[in-house]
């Protein structure tokens, strides 16, 4: 069989393959041949056939059946075998590969050759793809070679006792002997290794880190004066060639020494104080004229900066970085704004001298650059640069890439949120962001938004009119059109009425109004939610609109057999409103009032909302947690949730405007309870005002079960109604009493009105019952809630007041309720 | 350093050096990946890349594209230095090193690779001292002749 062709002929063949399906076709070809020479075992070209493999390998193709040929390679007495072998075990063995301990033996046996480039080859291999097993069966090997005198041998073996010690930290102690003389070598490449060595130790195990810091046994010097006279040497000692870069000694073994002494220094008093003149050396006296003396200045301000170090060296290192900012050189800016990005937290004045230049990198061509100038201009955004900072950021957000404008855009709002110096600068920023980003804002975005709107209550007018500007034209960005097609739901009167005093108002009809709203309905880029909040928008509007109020009957009950389902539900239920509740419907869609000012987390936890009928009238933001500021002169009632309400009424979080004190709801109008004859002087109807409020929900009361025990308020003629009891966790003065009405007759009883009177001291709601008709033989019960308001804490008192249909006549019957448990008042 | 990739100006694979253990499917992926990245970068662009929780240094010497990837803590700048430092060794090596010599020479460039690192560490600072080791090794290598009379084991 003629000899296999050789490496080079090889190569030079495949590169004059002209498709890849030519080269596929040359490479199966001589795979085959160099397969049936493997199975020859032909000793005299297994390394080249090997070697050429390994080329293959490198052009993407299978080499998995020459693994075992480099374990007979390394095995070889030749030492180009060796060395092919060595590489072939490196390029296409793996720890994860079984045939890879069979060369632990091998190793074992080269780590004591006499050859010390075979003993290079060994210690080489092993610490680059070494395995935990074979790193433990060797680590005693290296151990030996790590106290040899050979400085060729020595800082290999340093290495390779690296890598054992990341395979296998267990073993670190081992090494900790020998490495006691390391640093007294003059051979730099035993001193660096050396330095990554004790580095990699320190990094690991704060015993052995606390070992260092302190008085070594049997040397007289410490490590960290030791380290600082082996770097005052490198700077000081005249011109050495063969370490020279660009002028500078050996900056590799400078900025590994400024590495370990940074982690030698950290959180160390006496070794930082050591350590403050060699690093104030180093800091001004490296030439920076190119990138080696930056290298080396770089890493010594992350060592200032993270050491102990006085304020004078930090104020130093932070120049250097600012000068940084100033080189023309992109690599260096990017190290700078990296460094700086760590250090504004700690050192923020400092870092706020170089403000405008961070600011000018915005404008940089490259990505890298431009994301941490932008986290870091917000990081330095404070009380007194707000305004220019906001004009440079809004800037950036309108010419930055795309993966940007998401982060930039929640920057600038909680930026804003923080240190806006006036509303009407707020609403003007959030503005901007919207128009420009509107459609990378992310979707928590919105609810915060619309809070913040609502509690600039000047603003009213000024915020709805810019919206709808700025949706006339444009109405695609989503959060956008979220954000003003709420404000036009609550603030539509205002915009048609042209209240505005911040800018000219501008003259628009109902119609146009509804025109744009009904665009974002029908439109095709709306997404569902979208369509949402437009349509509780026009309903809205059916109570602020006076001329148009048809023309969003019709839109609603359109609507009403929509294919999006919540859609179509929500306009379901605003139909209902028309129809059957519509004395209802000014209360419930009355004008949201202040919401207290939560956390921007703060909507989220409270969520939780029960009931579709909920989330349909509430759009799909959680509701705001529901108390008023304590200056409002009403007590309010946080709303139950409505589990205990079926879906027929929608439970609107209806809302008074904060400081109006006359306008009042009167759900109980048609309970007729005002002027009853039956009411006793003692007893105060439950009169307005009363106040309802933004929602809450169920989570906020004490389990019923909790322990307070129900009772019988009234049983006669079959009639049995029963109270249970909730009070609720954020207003101890409310109670919540659930009432069932039942019927043990043989007939139902019908057109059931339940009525209730308290006290003076009290006040009271009543919710909507459930149904009006009990049916017979307990067969079913109505329900309905009534909230009592007791701040007072006296002792709760009631007069129900009944009337029904049964067997054909009108009933009617008065009762009191005295039998409440304490738990429910107290 | 977590590996080293060399590949030319049309995306081909030169030198590829793994200093971590990934199954051969991931390393693929990863350096097509990463050729893709290196390649389509702006002329004027910082040499630094983020990728995963890694740093990717490259430098473009003639038509080779020389890229490491190291880890958050490592000094950018002076990775900078430690690829020139390689590109030099070459240099002293081949003589006026070009592409073509560590193609048809692929086995060299790695002896020397592995002179200078180790296991993802510098081990030798001084250039004299790295090619002159390589040079020694190149004089163990037999001649023909020595090399079919010895004895295979």
């Amino acid at each position: 069989m003629p000899a296999p062709i050789r490496l080079r002929e090889l190569i030079r063949t495949i590169r004059t393959a002209r498709t890849q399906a030519e080269e596929r076709e040359m490479i199966q070809k001589e795979c085959a041949a160099i397969r049936s020479s493997f199975r020859e075992e032909d000793n005299t070209y297994r390394c080249r056939n090997v070697a050429k493999l390994l080329y293959m390998h490198m052009l993407g193709y299978p080499a998995h059946f020459g693994q075992l040929e480099c374990l007979k390679l390394i095995a070889s007495q030749k030492f180009t075998d060796k060395r092919i072998g060595y590489l072939g075990a490196m390029l296409l063995l793996d720890e994860r590969q079984d045939v890879h301990l069979l060369m632990t033996n091998c190793i074992k046996n080269d780590l004591n050759h006499s050859t010390q480039y075979v003993q290079g080859l060994a210690l080489c291999t092993l610490g680059c793809m070494g395995s935990s097993e074979m790193c433990r069966d060797l680590a005693g090997e290296v151990e030996k070679l790590l106290k040899t005198s050979n400085s060729y041998l020595r800082k290999k073996a340093a290495l390779c006792a690296v890598h054992v010690i990341r395979k296998v930290p267990e073993l670190m102690e081992m090494f900790l002997p020998a490495t006691k003389n390391l640093l007294n070598e003059k051979n730099h490449g035993v001193l660096h290794t050396s330095v990554v060595l004790l580095t990699e130790m320190c990094e690991r195990s704060p015993d052995m880190l606390a070992h260092f810091r302190k008085v070594r046994q049997l040397s007289s010097s410490q490590l960290v004066p030791q380290l600082v006279r082996i770097l005052k040497n490198l700077i000081m000692s005249g011109y050495s060639p063969e370490h020279d870069v660009s002028g500078i000694s050996d900056p590799f073994l400078q900025v590994r020494i400024l590495r370990l002494l940074r982690i030698l220094g950290r959180n160390d008093d006496d070794s930082s104080e050591a350590m403050n003149d060699i690093l104030a050396q180093v800091a001004t006296n490296t030439e920076t004229s190119k990138n080696v003396g930056n290298a080396i200045l770089y890493e010594t301000v992350l060592t200032i900066m993270d050491i102990k170090s006085e304020s004078g060296l930090r104020v130093l290192a932070i120049n250097i970085l600012g000068r940084f900012l100033l080189n023309n050189d992109k690599n260096i800016r990017y190290v700078a704004l990296t460094s700086l990005l760590k250090t504004v937290q700690t050192d923020h004045n400092a870092v706020q001298r170089h403000r405008s230049t961070i600011v000018d990198c915005l404008k940089d061509l490259d990505v890298s650059i431009k994301r941490r100038a932008m986290e870091l201009s917000f990081a330095l955004v404070n009380g007194n640069n707000v305004r220019g900072m906001m004009k440079e950021l809004l800037y950036f957000l309108d010419s930055c890439e795309p993966e940007f404008k998401a982060d930039c855009a929640s920057g600038i709002f909680l930026a804003a949120e923080k240190y806006a110096p006036s509303k009407r600068w707020h609403i003007d920023t959030i503005m901007r962001v919207l128009t420009t980003a509107g459609s990378y804002v992310r979707d928590d975005a919105v609810p915060n938004l619309i809070q913040l709107i609502t509690n600039s209550v000047e603003m009213h007018a000024y915020t709805v009119q810019r919206l709808y500007k700025a949706i006339l034209g444009d109405y695609s960005q989503q959060p956008l059109v979220q954000v003003a097609s709420w404000c036009i739901g609550e603030y539509g009167d205002l915009l048609v009425s042209g209240q505005c005093e911040e800018e000219e108002p501008i003259q628009v009809t109902e119609d146009e109004v509804l025109d744009i709203l009904e665009s974002v309905l029908i439109s095709n880029m709306s997404a569902s939610v979208t369509r949402g909040y437009a349509l509780t928008a026009i309903m809205k509007l059916s109570t602020r609109f006076t001329c148009t109020v048809n023309r969003i009957k019709k839109v609603v009950s359109i609507y009403g057999s929509s294919i999006d389902v919540e859609l179509q539900q929500r306009a379901v239920e605003y139909n209902a409103l028309f129809k059957k509740y519509d004395h209802m419907r000014p209360a419930l869609l009355e004008r949201m009032p202040v919401m207290e000012k939560v956390t921007t987390n703060g909507p989220t936890e409270i969520v939780q909302t029960n009931g579709e009928t909920e989330t349909a009238v509430l759009e799909t933001k959680p509701p705001p947690p529901g108390l008023q500021p304590a200056n409002q002169a009403n007590d309010l009632l946080d709303l139950l949730g409505g589990s205990d309400i079926t879906p027929v009424i929608p439970t609107a979080p209806t809302s008074k405007p904060a400081s109006a004190g006359g306008e009042l709801l009167d759900l109980l109008g048609d309970l007729n309870l005002t002027g009853s004859p039956v009411s006793a002087p003692a007893f105060q109807i439950a009169q307005p005002p009363f106040l309802l409020d933004g929602l809450t929900s169920q989570p906020l009361f004490n389990d019923t079960t909790a322990g307070i025990p129900s009772i019988t308020a009234y049983n006669k003629n079959g009639l049995k109604i029963d109270f249970t009891f909730e009070r609720s966790n954020t207003n101890p003065s409310v109670t919540v009493i659930t009432i069932q009405a039942s019927n043990s007759t043989e007939l139902d009883m019908t057109d059931f009105v339940f009525q209730a009177a308290v006290p003076k001291t009290f006040q009271l709601q009543l919710l909507s019952p459930s149904s009006s008709v009990i049916p017979a033989f307990n067969s079913g019960t109505i329900t309905q809630v009534i909230k009592v308001l007791n701040p007072q804490k006296q002792q709760l008192r009631m007069r129900i007041k009944l009337t029904y249909n049964h067997k054909g006549s009108a009933m009617q019957d008065l009762a009191e309720v005295n039998n409440f448990p304490p738990q429910s008042w107290q | 350093i977590h590996f080293i990739l060399l590949f030319s100006r049309q995306g081909k694979l030169r030198l590829q050096k793994w200093y971590t253990t990934l199954p051969d499917k991931e390393k693929k992926k990863i350096i097509r990946e990463i050729i893709q990245i290196v390649l389509s970068r702006h002329q004027r662009t910082s040499s630094f890349v983020d990728w995963k929780d890694l740093k990717l240094i490259y430098k473009r010497y003639a038509s080779l594209y020389f890229c490491c990837a190291v880890e958050d803590q490592d000094n950018e700048l002076l990775m900078l230095e430690v690829v020139h430092r390689y590109v030099e060794l070459l240099d002293r090596y081949f003589g006026n090193v070009c592409e073509l010599d560590i193609i048809f020479n692929f086995e060299k460039a790695y002896f020397i690779l592995d002179e200078f690192i180790i296991g993802g560490e510098v081990q030798e600072t001084s250039k004299k001292s790295a090619v002159k080791a390589i040079e020694d090794s190149d004089m163990l290598q037999e001649t023909v002749e020595e090399y079919m009379n010895k004895p295979a084991f």
